[in-house]
């Protein structure tokens, strides 16, 4: 298979970016993406140029690493799937690929297509968590856990907080990143306890970062990789108004 | 340097943690805000003991490669965590965890630490439920186990198949805590490219920054490693391609041996390579073997063909046929191997890589036809769509591909009970030490470790080399601390200016993973290790001739990290097979073929070689150390899956 690339190539945060388009061939269809984008760099080796910076680790889509807007969807077009999980049999019909970094004003471009996430730390920082030290915990079966409230928790707590969400919202809103750590602990009596605090708390640094509001678009849920839901954040706002 | 001592506690084994924990010095409270520890690498071990430390109130600095300290490779581990809390009244008690775990690891480790982790081990759960850590529950609302990896308790504690991100989040947020408390100040992509000792102690490290280049120094008064495993010097493997060797071997460099660095394990079900662009390697859980069947073509000439149009008196199930007892379900060594030497007689299937077909079948037609497709959907329908969605291919409709990738490695640096290196200050935690898993890790036993080590036993034992200790304060001006600023420099240097640039870093990597796979690999013998040996030597020396990097090292520049982490594989590749060499005995993950039963299980030698092999590092060649092993409370058996 071969391809032609317009990939966005920016020096660093403050330099002017633009795409620069590049050849591939011969790629075989089990490929996966990013190894393509391999092939491109050991070629662009070759020739003694500096190659494309692209984030990526485990290749396996869990950590949450990768990015990539692939003509124009965040993690290619294929649904439930981090950009790391394409193959390019998945682009069969395609000749031309648009590779853009994540574009949010939050998340700035640290080079090519790699961007910085720090923000997503933070709003952790301000509250993602539930304030237990270690050594206090008591008998883990002392605590029952309704199976459907535990059910309902983890698939909230499946995010891999790659950014998808913010990267095709309109608002570049982290509304759905936010919300399904808020649910996650909403659901659980260890974590409902401080959710409300929690909640705002979040909130507030979330729009410190300088990310949107939510105003139900809904494409979050459509680009996440791990198909978290949207009612996720009706959970996050009935938390807010209690 | 302090000495080679493995500081084990002496009296009845269940008492000495406890013992030694008294013994222990202490910091008081108010006094703990003066002191200063680095923590590199944040992953199970190093977000545990983050935590614990800044909720104690010390004074941390950390640093991951990662853009976010929840990205580190713990967060991959699928099938579970182990601990002996017995609810499901099977059985199950500390003794059982701890000699499971022990047998598991041929009789490689010491009595005392896998006590101590087996002791552990109830308290993590405790620890993660009261984070939120969504564990799996019966409708009673009590936390649901499940028995992993052969045994015959019901131990492991999941999150359906991403037990590793659950509780890597867990500990990920208990530290983001701290952090926003201000006692852990954390910096992301950056790593860790030297030590920095001083008076023959660990006093701090240096960092590059990946995102500008930046050469900085950060001093403190201990440094712990929490950097994971070394899989990656295979280069295909099942670890994050970022994993790296690196923070280890500037330790080993420097003075820290390095314990048991051939013990590394092979994991038989993973999505076999396509081809010469395959960059990593995808595990499948394990559970597969619980209803698949795996065979292999009887006929070389019905490798190619359509699995399906294969005659069922044609089809070789290899497993059950050479060891009926256990048949699909024996230990992953010995699946690993007999899948390899299959392939290796040229009755692998699947793509063909350097003229071998490097797969076999795992079947499941027959308990489809039994149980239905719902039901083997319901039961493996994730791991049947993760697989569908790598390879393209229906596994409902035609059998699953496997070949076993590296995917854990059991050595690692040598620590003491202390979890301290033979570097005075030098801790190591999680899968960076060698210490629990001996020559074979049980599954689910993993995030154990490196949960047992960072929540629980670091915390304590940091204190008390703290408390023990006198600490001058270290200016970035002290001349140790400039010379190894200039160290890294100077090899930056070397990286970006070869004599005669020709090769990439992922090419020189493929070359030392592809040597050591064939030699170091499933089965190992003299004759190709000594080979091995010798071409790892030239390898080196290649290396440093015609390493290209292009770009600026002063930039964000992903091409340098990784040529200097394929530098440091290369040397440990060299490591490896020296002590595979010296090892002339099967054990565990460790299957030296002059040394096998005829019946395929490893032959044991526990009286040359019961001993850990504690490498010293010297400009000559690797020096090694023993420490012997000594078995006061239990009887080494031999295991037998025939």
């Amino acid at each position: 298979m071969n391809f032609t690339l317009h990939i966005w190539r920016q020096k660093n945060t403050s330099s002017d970016g633009s795409f620069v388009t590049y050849e591939v061939e011969d790629i075989d269809s089990d490929t996966s993406f990013l190894e393509m984008l391999d092939y491109l760099n050991e070629k662009l080796i070759e020739k003694g140029e500096d190659c494309v910076v692209f984030d990526y680790d485990c290749r396996e889509g869990i950590c949450g690493t990768c990015s990539l807007v692939i003509n124009g969807h965040p993690h290619g077009e294929k649904k439930a799937t981090t950009t790391c999980q394409l193959y390019m049999r998945d682009y069969a019909n395609q000749r031309e690929l648009w590779i853009e970094p994540w574009r949010a004003q939050s998340f700035p471009i640290m080079k090519d297509l790699a961007v910085k996430r720090e923000p997503f730390d933070r709003i952790i920082q301000s509250g993602g968590f539930i304030s237990v030290s270690v050594g206090s915990a008591p008998e883990a079966n002392s605590l029952l856990v309704n199976k459907d409230a535990a059910d309902c928790a983890f698939d909230s707590a499946i995010c891999i907080g790659c950014g998808a969400c913010v990267a095709v919202c309109p608002n570049a809103s982290a509304s759905l990143f936010v919300a399904a750590k808020i649910n996650h602990f909403e659901q659980l009596p260890q974590g409902k306890i401080e959710s409300k605090k929690r909640a705002q708390r979040m909130i507030n640094q979330m729009e410190q970062e300088g990310f949107g509001s939510c105003s139900n678009h809904r494409h979050c849920e459509t680009v996440c990789p791990k198909e978290i839901s949207v009612s996720n954040i009706a959970t996050m706002n009935n938390l807010l108004l209690a | 340097m302090q000495k080679f001592n493995s500081n084990v506690p002496t009296g009845p084994l269940e008492g000495r943690w406890e013992k030694h924990k008294f013994d222990l010095s202490l910091i008081a409270p108010q006094n703990r805000k003066k002191y200063n520890i680095i923590v590199i690498g944040t992953g199970l071990a190093g977000a545990s003991l983050c935590a614990t430390l800044g909720e104690a109130g010390y004074n941390v600095q950390s640093f991951c490669y990662n853009d976010s300290p929840r990205r580190a490779h713990s967060i991959a581990a699928q099938g579970g965590v182990n601990a002996s809390k017995n609810y499901q009244n099977d059985g199950d008690s500390t003794w059982r965890l701890f000699y499971d775990t022990i047998k598991g690891g041929d009789f490689r480790a010491r009595e005392s630490n896998i006590y101590r982790l087996a002791q552990l081990s109830c308290n993590i759960i405790d620890q993660a439920v009261s984070q939120g850590v969504p564990f799996a529950r019966e409708y009673s609302g009590y936390l649901a186990n499940r028995s992993f990896g052969g045994t015959q308790v019901s131990r492991t504690f999941y999150a359906r198949g991403q037990t590793g991100q659950q509780l890597l989040l867990g500990a990920y947020g208990s530290m983001s805590k701290e952090i926003a408390s201000g006692r852990v100040k954390h910096t992301s992509r950056s790593e860790m490219l030297e030590i920095i000792l001083i008076d023959g102690k660990a006093r701090g490290v240096v960092m590059r920054n990946l995102i500008t280049g930046d050469i900085s120094s950060h001093v403190a008064d201990c440094v712990v490693m929490c950097t994971g495993g070394y899989s990656n010097a295979y280069f295909l493997s099942t670890n994050a391609k970022g994993c790296n060797t690196s923070a280890t071997w500037r330790a080993h460099k420097n003075g820290a041996y390095f314990a048991n660095p051939s013990f590394t394990q092979i994991h038989p079900t993973c999505v076999p390579p396509t081809g010469d662009s395959q960059s990593k390697l995808t595990l499948m859980s394990e559970s597969l073997r619980n209803d698949g069947r795996i065979w292999a073509p009887k006929n070389i000439e019905d490798c190619d063909k359509n699995p399906n149009d294969i005659l069922e008196e044609n089809r070789d199930y290899f497993l059950e046929r050479m060891y009926p007892a256990f048949a699909n379900l024996v230990p992953r060594d010995i699946a690993s191997r007999a899948l390899k030497s299959i392939c290796d007689e040229g009755r692998g299937v699947g793509s063909i890589i350097n003229d071998q077909r490097l797969g076999v079948y795992l079947d499941f037609s027959s308990v489809i036809e039994k149980m239905g497709a719902d039901k083997v959907k319901e039961k493996y329908g994730n791991l049947f769509d993760m697989y569908k969605s790598i390879t393209g291919e229906n596994p409902y409709e035609v059998p699953m591909k496997i070949y076993p990738a590296p995917h854990y490695t059991m050595g690692g640096l040598w620590v003491d009970y202390n979890l301290m290196t033979t570097i005075d200050g030098l801790f190591a935690c999680g899968e960076a030490n060698f210490s629990d898993h001996g020559a074979n890790r049980l599954g689910a036993s993993a995030l154990m470790q490196g949960l047992a080590d960072g929540y629980f036993i670091a915390p304590q034992t940091v204190a008390n080399y703290l408390a023990r200790g006198k600490f001058e304060k270290i200016s970035n001006d002290h001349p140790e601390v400039k010379a190894s600023i200039d160290a890294v420099k100077s090899r930056i240097d070397k990286l970006m200016n070869a004599p005669k640039p020709e090769h990439s870093p992922d090419y020189f990597h493929r070359k030392v993973g592809s040597i050591l796979w064939a030699a170091c690999g499933m089965a190992r013998d003299k004759k190709a290790l000594e080979e091995a040996v010798e071409s790892i030597k030239k390898l080196k020396s290649d290396f440093w001739q015609s390493i290209k990097v292009t770009g600026s090292d002063a930039d964000f520049n992903q091409t340098l990290e990784k040529a200097g982490r394929v530098a440091d594989f290369i040397e440990l590749g060299h490591l490896m097979c020296v002590d595979a060499l010296d090892r002339e005995e099967s054990c565990g993950a460790h299957a030296r073929l002059e040394y096998l039963a005829e019946s395929g299980d490893a032959m044991r030698d526990d009286e040359n070689y019961g001993y850990v092999s504690a490498w010293e590092f010297n400009e000559n060649g690797p020096e090694l150390h023993k420490e012997e092993l000594n078995y006061e409370f239990i009887k080494p058996t031999y295991r037998d899956y025939k």
